[in-house]
């Protein structure tokens, strides 16, 4: 799958050159669902002073329906009904890659799994019921508390550990994790190079890398933007820029600089008419990309 | 550089907690030694009560998480001395331990992923103790079932179907259906879909002791409570607030029964299969539709001189009456009828009762239909003469005579009830529970089998991806699925409850005219045999 992608790659210079100069230009809009990562290189320093008091207003905003991360029916219903999918995917890849059972009720015993932008805590309570070590990163401290409140109702779930910080803070700490999975925050951070080799830093020799996202595309503008955001209101108005998605070329390479190699990628297409996702080949909205850290 | 320490010192305390456990088993074991001025029984009970638990996840010690060394041993010393009310913790409990609720632990024990959950079964019936045995000499009992081939498969599935058929059970590959107008008939023909059998007409208490069998010969771990239950409490908030966050302890978010007999277990998920009169049901507040019908059932085993191997049914004008064989040269009788009469049936002599269902069956209420042979029909069919089923030859036959009643007559009131959900969190209702229909097509129970085999399906798709079992969204896929064929069914079995129950002149030639359609348009005819055979999920669309 990824080899296919490659092969469709026009003259990435130009495409790496574009990425590279864009993040002083982009205007990161924290969404409420996602983690709001930060990059505290020197360069944007003094940017994040400027834009800080823009921030604490939306994070307060975010706080303000934190509470409804568990609510089912609330404003993250289309992501509770997403986590499945995305779910089966991960399990599949992971099984594959670590030569695990996937008959196994819990296949990921042993292994330690960062999630990135935990929020909270949709995607590590279901890693940690398959039996995985899970660590919980989120930005936002209300999202964390939501996180950790949520999780001491199941025995399985009440081992999650949940950090308030950012995966920078993670490299320097010099964790290190056998599954970095960072869902649906790539499209929010300032400087996604820079955050494709946080998570690079966080994964062991030969570990695993998967991060999802939306592609820049027509398509995508007309159902993540225009459709969710405004015509079925999925999403608060203004959750995602069109112009930070990434695209599966776009994806690869800065994971690639960052010595990761995707080995499979796979896209989410939604039936309004059962109202259920389904992974597919289609990769042209939403896509999920599984990588392996090169071993040095 | 503040939120650095704080996440570092939560690590910490996280971490502690396995350590936390080791500490408490430690000191289970060191009380042991301790206590030595007890009678060894009561250290046995203790021994084995301290295992069970060590063995049992850590949330079923009512520990939290930062309390002191002497204060644990303290509580613990608590817990064992108050033995009969342990807090168990399972993965799911099923109420009702029926045909329906061993069919769904039966097919969890089958299947890879979910083999390994911890199941508690409520029902007060003793034989779940397994302690019954079904004599070969014993005339058959009056509940029997119908089992569709879709159901057969589904048990075969499992394993079950083995044990089943150690015991007395009887294929039937013919059906012929015909109402005392006397202006139409139909026969069915498992050879009309080229299929050997058209269904099994088993005993209630044979199914039930063969998925007994069945679930004791697997790994599952289960735990059968000989009692009832008397209440249930489900999580009711999705979150708790953020104030109260030390004392909540696992057990907030799960479902709490109690039982009759003083137990109470948690449990992720609650699975109603206690029947039409659900007590799971009514506890979860789920409403139900539906209407009494103003008709009961009959039901009884007789004889006849040869054996039997047709199921009949014969529309009366105040309800079907339906002959099943069930083996040797047993046959089963469902006479469905108005509550006068069924009170009367039930009180006439055995001599009385034998002529009165030969009268039924046979010669009482109106002519035999006549056998139109193809060939005599002609020019309007001739045009479906290529695609016949072999059952659209067959004459018209005349069920066979009763000769002796072999066992009680039980009567049963009909209804239909339909829940309005089936699921909602932490519980999910399944078989009669959440659906009782007429027994006219013998399809109650295999709704039942199918939304048991169903849930355990879905609940092992949700392993598998790390849902908790108990979550509405995939209770809610569950029901999804089975609504849509359970109301289905519902709807046709009322329609032909209410197109047969009047006798109005123009309905009758209507219904004469169902009766030869079905019987000579084929297509029509292998669309209601694999729907009624439950293979199909609509009629007509093949």
């Amino acid at each position: 799958m990824a080899s296919k992608l490659l092969n469709r790659f026009p003259t990435l210079n130009n495409t790496a050159y574009h990425i590279l100069s864009l993040p002083f230009l982009r205007s990161t809009v924290a969404s409420p669902f996602l983690v709001h990562t930060r990059l505290y290189s020197e360069d944007v320093s003094s940017r994040v002073s400027n834009r800080s008091s823009l921030n604490q207003v939306e994070l307060a905003k975010f706080s303000s329906i934190a509470d409804t991360w568990w609510d089912a029916e609330g404003p993250f219903k289309p992501l509770h009904v997403m986590n499945p999918t995305r779910l089966a995917f991960i399990r599949s890849t992971l099984c594959r890659h670590f030569q695990k059972d996937p008959y196994c009720a819990r296949p990921f015993e042993g292994l330690k799994i960062v999630d990135v932008g935990c929020g909270g805590g949709i995607l590590s309570e279901p890693l940690a019921r398959m039996g995985a070590t899970v660590t919980g990163v989120d930005a936002v401290e209300k999202n964390i508390k939501i996180a950790r409140l949520h999780s001491e109702s199941g025995p399985e779930t009440a081992n999650i550990e949940y950090c308030c910080t950012t995966a920078e803070k993670l490299v320097e700490e010099q964790r290190e994790f056998d599954a970095v999975i960072s869902l649906e925050v790539i499209e929010h951070v300032a400087d996604p190079a820079e955050f494709c080799k946080s998570l690079a830093a966080l994964t062991v020799s030969n570990g695993a890398t998967v991060v999802s996202t939306i592609n820049r595309s027509m398509r995508s503008y007309a159902t993540a933007i225009i459709a969710a955001e405004y015509i079925l209101h999925w999403l608060p108005k203004g959750t995602h820029q069109w112009s930070n998605f990434l695209t599966p070329q776009e994806l690869v390479l800065i994971l690639q600089r960052a010595s990761i190699t995707v080995q499979e990628m796979a896209g989410f297409v939604y039936n309004p008419l059962t109202g259920q996702w389904t992974l597919s080949d289609d990769i042209s909205v939403n896509f999920i990309a599984f990588g392996t850290k090169n071993s040095q | 550089m503040a939120i650095v320490i704080n996440a570092h010192f939560n690590w910490q305390n996280n971490r502690g907690k396995g350590s936390l456990k080791y500490l408490l088993q430690q000191r289970q074991i060191v009380a042991r030694f301790v206590k030595g001025d007890q009678s060894t029984s009561q250290k046995k009970a203790k021994g084995r009560a301290v295992a069970a638990k060590i063995a049992a996840e850590v949330c079923g010690l009512k520990v939290p998480r930062r309390t002191f060394c002497n204060n644990i041993a303290a509580r613990e010393h608590e817990e064992n001395l108050g033995l009969p009310n342990n807090f168990v913790h399972y993965d799911i409990a099923i109420v009702g331990g029926g045909m329906v609720g061993m069919a769904l632990a039966c097919s969890l024990a089958s299947m890879p992923l979910t083999k390994q959950l911890n199941v508690a079964i409520i029902d007060s019936n003793p034989a779940l103790e397994g302690k019954t045995c079904i004599k070969k000499e014993d005339p058959p009992d009056p509940r029997v079932s119908t089992v569709t081939p879709a159901t057969i498969s589904l048990f075969k599935d499992v394993g079950a179907w083995q044990y089943v058929q150690q015991h007395r059970h009887a294929y039937f590959d013919k059906m012929q259906v015909w109402d005392y107008t006397g202006l139409g008939y139909t026969r069915y023909n498992a050879r009309d879909v080229d299929k050997e059998v058209l269904g099994c007409v088993v005993e209630n208490k044979v199914l039930h002791s063969s998925l007994l069998s069945c679930i004791q010969n697997t790994d599952l771990k289960k735990r059968i409570y000989p009692s009832r239950l008397n209440s249930m409490t489900l999580h009711q908030n999705h979150l708790p607030t953020m104030m109260d966050s030390t004392s909540s302890s696992f057990h907030a978010s799960l479902a709490k029964l109690e039982l009759s007999d003083g137990n109470s277990l948690y449990a992720k998920l609650v699975v109603g299969a206690d029947g039409a009169k659900s007590h799971v049901r009514e506890l979860a507040g789920f409403k139900t539709t539906g209407w009494n019908y103003s008709q009961n059932a009959v039901i009884c085993t007789v004889e006849h001189k040869t054996e039997n191997q047709c199921a009949w049914q014969r529309f009366l004008p105040s309800g079907p009456i339906a002959l099943l064989p069930v083996g040797d040269k047993f046959s089963n009788i469902v006479w469905t009828m108005n509550p006068k009469e069924s009170s009367a049936c039930r009180e006439m002599n055995e001599n009385d009762f034998v002529k009165a269902l030969n009268h039924a069956l046979n010669y009482g209420y109106g002519p035999h239909p006549q056998s139109n042979l193809l060939g005599n029909n002609g020019d309007i069919f001739s045009w479906f003469r290529r695609d016949l089923t072999v059952s659209a030859n067959e004459c018209f036959e005349v069920p066979p005579d009763v000769v002796k009643l072999v066992s009680g007559r039980m009567v049963f009131p009909l209804s239909l009830r339909h829940a309005n959900n089936y699921a909602s969190k932490r519980v999910v209702l399944i078989g009669d529970a959440a659906h009782t229909v007429h027994p006219l097509a013998g399809q109650g129970v295999n709704l039942g089998f199918g939304d048991a085999f169903a849930l355990s399906r879905i609940i092992s798709e949700g392993i598998a991806v790390g849902t908790d079992i108990g979550e509405v969204h995939l209770l809610k896929k569950f029901e999804v699925e089975r609504k849509r064929e359970n109301i289905m069914m519902m709807a046709i079995l009322d329609g032909f409850q209410k197109a047969y129950s009047v006798d109005f002149g123009p309905l009758n030639v209507l219904r004469a005219a169902a009766f030869h359609g079905a019987q000579y348009i084929s297509p029509l005819k292998r669309s209601i045999i694999s729907y009624a055979s439950g293979e199909q999920r609509l009629p007509l669309f093949s």
